[in-house]
């Protein structure tokens, strides 16, 4: 399935979705309080029958975050990035653990590396950081350890 | 902390396995709820070895961030850096010459039957045989003698360069690769005898660890782990990069999504990755092995993903770049994070012997996990 | 023929010429003493020596080659390195039983020696129910293993010492059962006696195939008894790390270790014994001729020589195959090994009565 066409569905499914240009795969930009539901439709749809989430991670743009899914269909070979914009000060976003399984770990590392709060998420507890761990989330950009970090 | 609680309510015992323990093959740390031998939960904790390669990433150029790859999965230390070349390439949107498209492919699928011999010989050293160890070994030398001879490393060997490879094959590259293929061959019907024809390691092996072909993909589970679920999901066939299009192999698919299968499917893989080292070896083009490059690299505003198969399963490196000289932020989505989601879901209900079963066959490389 | 039974005998003769009865018999148990305990640290040495030279052999590679020559005091330096090394008790153990248990499992190993002929009139203690003694005194390991693991408040060491019990327990019938086999064959408890009836030829060899039915049987349940791999779930180091002595060290630990080796010992000088013919030389029905020049060679060597050959054989089971889970194990002596033992029995027991022997 060519990107247009798949393009061309998502908009059926939801027209005010956004589609950015110039990248390798078909570029999303979703709400965040929209993105369960699109989340759910891409999954369960059967001609998108997106089942495979492949890489789920966050970017800290200084100015706000941005959660980005990679998705792939196992049946139809086709890829899709999501992009979801979050706050800086108070990110949270609807898990979608339920409808991926591997986004329980996944989350689980974003909301230790990046701080964002995944709603509804069953375990949402540190992973790899060790545990008491307190204050900034180490991938943010203004993340500082005098001690560990060497500045070049 | 966990290490005070030693047993739920309902009377089940929590006991640590790692993060110092023989079959964790370093340092895992699972916390494991059991009903007498019964496996009723499993839980991993990470960390141990994190280094947050991802974040020292961002301040290292794009040459250097490569060699810091190599030491995320160890044992395939060639498909990493390969996959952050590919990466880098893609962006700067590079040719590379074709003499080093096939070292590269030759210097993965070597990489790919090193890291499944020290698997196999792992795997059954859990199941508490000790001698498949040291016969791995003999063969998974020789590959490193060989590695050893051409980059100059045996373990992270940092090869690949953005443009191509580091340096030209050494001259006795082609006779000891043909060499070890003739060692491999001969020695291969060993594997079979000693382990997978064994009633004991069948036994051991046979519907122990069960994942459906729908977990698998849910679980984002990647490599001979999804291929032992009948998961289609080799990336060299489904996404190809570098000249795999051209070569004949098979992607190896099982469908009783067992240990047993898991382990099938990597013994048959090493014969594929044969198979294209013999179709490459003879036939490595004259030329240049790198292309030119500038000395200080910089990829254009933008994002870049490239997906390559490691020994392990699906490899991504996604890098966002700012269009500086370091990468803004990149993600490697490693195979190993995903494919130990699944062990819970796989060990629960199973008895205590069996969770060394699936961890061998879920081919765990902490480092690779952890990053 | 220089034996020991000569060397023993005039021993014997020289103590009673110069000394009273009573402090003849004390100076003979005294130089028993030392004999076995000499004879203890002596097979440890070797039997350790041996195991990791067969490994090394099995696993194409060299083995311990730097300590003495061919390697041959390696395990005399890891003695003194153990010796040497601190005895850790936990603090949480149950003090006095953690360091008991080591020295029950040696105990056991020690009185398993008395009844064994190590050659021809060459006996500590010639019991006349030298098979009864064996299989009653080999059960009370188990309770070494389960006090270690108790004593030792670890939950590895606790799964370990609960399997070892399942294990020991179970597969004690099968090992029991084939033993008994050739009792109703010999009829007789005395292993002296069963020695002795197979002058004409082993019992492997009179006894038809339910005789070697009997000793395949006997073969892996000793092996499982003596928790040694593909049995060896009590210590399985990549589940429990080290099983029942994961909070062992030192002195202690080298008792269960050395304990081990004494075990895989007695029970194949048993198996030797019972089925093999003991120092019995290789005998063939009524062929004096062939049986004579079999009888120059000494029957120490004989024992010896079959004793361990076994030993090479539950080694080479080590070396070679994968440990079982805990149900399978239990399975392969429950559903398969202990029927099959039961109902060889009877037939060794049909085959007796009717003589069906040679």
């Amino acid at each position: 399935m060519t990107n247009e066409i798949v393009q061309q569905k998502i908009t059926e499914l939801s027209p005010t979705i956004a589609f950015e240009e110039g990248s390798q795969w078909l570029t999303l930009q979703v709400e965040s309080a929209n993105w369960h539901m699109l989340a759910t439709q891409l999954r369960q749809q059967e001609d998108l029958c997106f089942d495979y989430l492949f890489c789920l991670t966050c970017i800290d743009w200084k100015s706000h975050l941005t959660m980005v899914y990679h998705l792939d269909s196992t049946n139809y070979r086709h890829n899709i990035v999501v992009k979801v914009k979050l706050d800086k000060t108070n990110p949270a976003i609807e898990t979608v653990s339920d409808i991926w399984k591997t986004a329980n770990f996944h989350e689980r590392e974003v909301y230790e590396m990046f701080g964002v709060n995944f709603l509804h998420h069953p375990d949402l507890r540190l992973l790899i950081l060790p545990d008491g761990w307190e204050g900034k989330k180490p991938m943010l950009k203004d993340f500082e350890d005098p001690i560990n970090m060497i500045k070049l | 902390m966990v290490e005070e609680i030693s047993s739920t309510p309902a009377g089940d015992i929590i006991i640590n396995v790692g993060p110092q323990h023989p079959a964790t093959h370093g340092v895992l740390h699972l916390v494991i709820t059991i009903n007498g031998e019964t496996i009723q939960k499993v839980e991993p904790h990470l960390g141990f070895i994190h280094r947050s390669i991802e974040k020292m990433c961002e301040s290292l150029s794009y040459r250097q961030f490569i060699y810091v790859t190599s030491r995320m999965d160890y044992l395939s230390s060639h498909i990493n850096n390969h996959a952050c070349a590919l990466c880098v390439e893609k962006g700067m949107q590079v040719e590379i010459p074709s003499r080093a498209q096939v070292i590269r492919i030759l210097m993965d699928e070597l990489t790919r039957i090193a890291s499944h011999e020290l698997w196999w010989g792992a795997m059954a050293m859990d199941l508490g045989a000790f001698t498949p160890f040291f016969h791995a070994f003999r063969e998974r030398e020789a590959i490193n003698d060989i590695m050893e001879e051409t980059c100059g490393a045996r373990l992270t060997m940092n090869y690949m360069v953005p443009g191509g490879v580091m340096q030209d094959i050494h001259p006795n590259f082609q006779r000891r690769v043909k060499d070890f293929i003739a060692l491999y061959k001969s020695k291969i019907n060993e594997y079979s005898e000693m382990v997978t024809g064994n009633i004991i390691f069948q036994n051991r092996m046979k519907g122990v660890g069960f994942l459906s072909a729908a977990d698998a993909i849910s679980f984002g589970c990647t490599g001979p782990t999804a291929r032992g679920s009948g998961v289609s999901c080799d990336i060299r066939k489904l996404y190809p990069y570098e000249i795999y299009e051209q070569l004949e192999f098979d992607e190896i698919l099982e469908t009783g999504g067992d240990s047993f299968s898991r382990y099938m499917v990597r013994v048959r893989e090493m014969n594929q990755s044969v198979r294209i080292i013999e179709q490459l070896i003879d036939n490595i083009p004259e030329g240049d092995f790198q292309a030119k490059t500038k000395a200080v690299l910089k990829l254009p505003k933008g994002e870049f993903y490239q997906r390559v198969e490691t020994a392990r399963g699906e490899l991504g490196v996604y890098i966002v770049s700012e269009g500086g000289a370091t990468p803004y932020r990149i993600k490697f989505r490693s195979p190993g994070f995903s494919n130990l989601s699944a062990l819970d879901h796989m060990a629960r209900g199973s008895k205590l012997g069996d969770l060394v079963a699936m961890m061998g066959t879920l081919d765990l490389v902490i480092p690779d996990i952890d990053r | 023929m220089w034996s020991f039974s000569k060397i023993s005998n005039i021993l014997d003769s020289w103590l009673s010429e110069t000394f009273s009865p009573t402090w003849t018999m004390v100076i003979e148990m005294v130089i028993a003493g030392i004999c076995v305990i000499t004879l203890f640290a002596l097979l440890g040495l070797v039997l350790v020596l041996m195991e990791r030279r067969v490994a090394a052999w099995i696993q194409i590679r060299l083995g311990p080659n730097r300590v003495g020559p061919g390697g041959m005091l390696q395990s005399l330096a890891d003695t003194v390195k153990l010796l040497v090394k601190e005895g850790m008790t936990p603090d949480g153990a149950d003090k006095f039983l953690f360091n008991l248990a080591p020295i029950i499992a040696m105990m056991v190993a020690m009185l398993l020696m008395a009844p064994i002929a190590f050659a021809s009139n060459f006996q500590l203690w010639d019991l006349n129910i030298g098979v009864l003694y064996v299989t009653a005194i080999s059960s009370l390991m188990v309770i070494s293993i389960l006090m270690a693991g108790w004593a030792s408040n670890n939950k590895y060491s606790l799964m370990g010492a609960m399997r070892s019990g399942a294990q020991i327990v179970s597969y004690e019938l099968s090992a029991g059962l084939s033993i008994m086999a050739i009792v109703v064959l010999s009829s007789s408890l005395n292993l002296n006696d069963i020695i002795q009836s197979q002058a004409d030829g082993w019992w492997i060899f009179k006894g038809h195939i339910p005789v070697f039915i009997a000793f395949l049987i006997f073969i892996i349940a000793v092996t499982a008894e003596t928790n040694r791999a593909p049995f060896d779930l009590a210590e399985a180091e990549s589940e429990l790390t080290a099983g029942f002595h994961t909070e062992y060290s030192g002195m202690k630990f080298a008792l269960f270790f050395l304990a081990e080796y004494i075990n895989v010992f007695i029970v194949c000088a048993i198996g030797a014994t019972l089925f093999l013919g003991g120092w019995m030389p290789f005998h063939i029905g009524h062929w004096e001729a062939f049986n004579h020049v079999m009888d120059f060679i000494p029957s120490s060597i004989w024992f010896f020589g079959k004793t361990f050959f076994l030993i090479f054989l539950i080694m080479w089971f080590r070396w070679t195959f994968p440990r079982l889970r805990i149900d399978q194990l239990l399975d392969l002596e429950w559903k398969y090994l202990l029927p099959i033992s039961m109902f060889n029995l009877l037939l060794v027991t049909l085959m007796a009565i009717l003589g069906w022997h040679f």
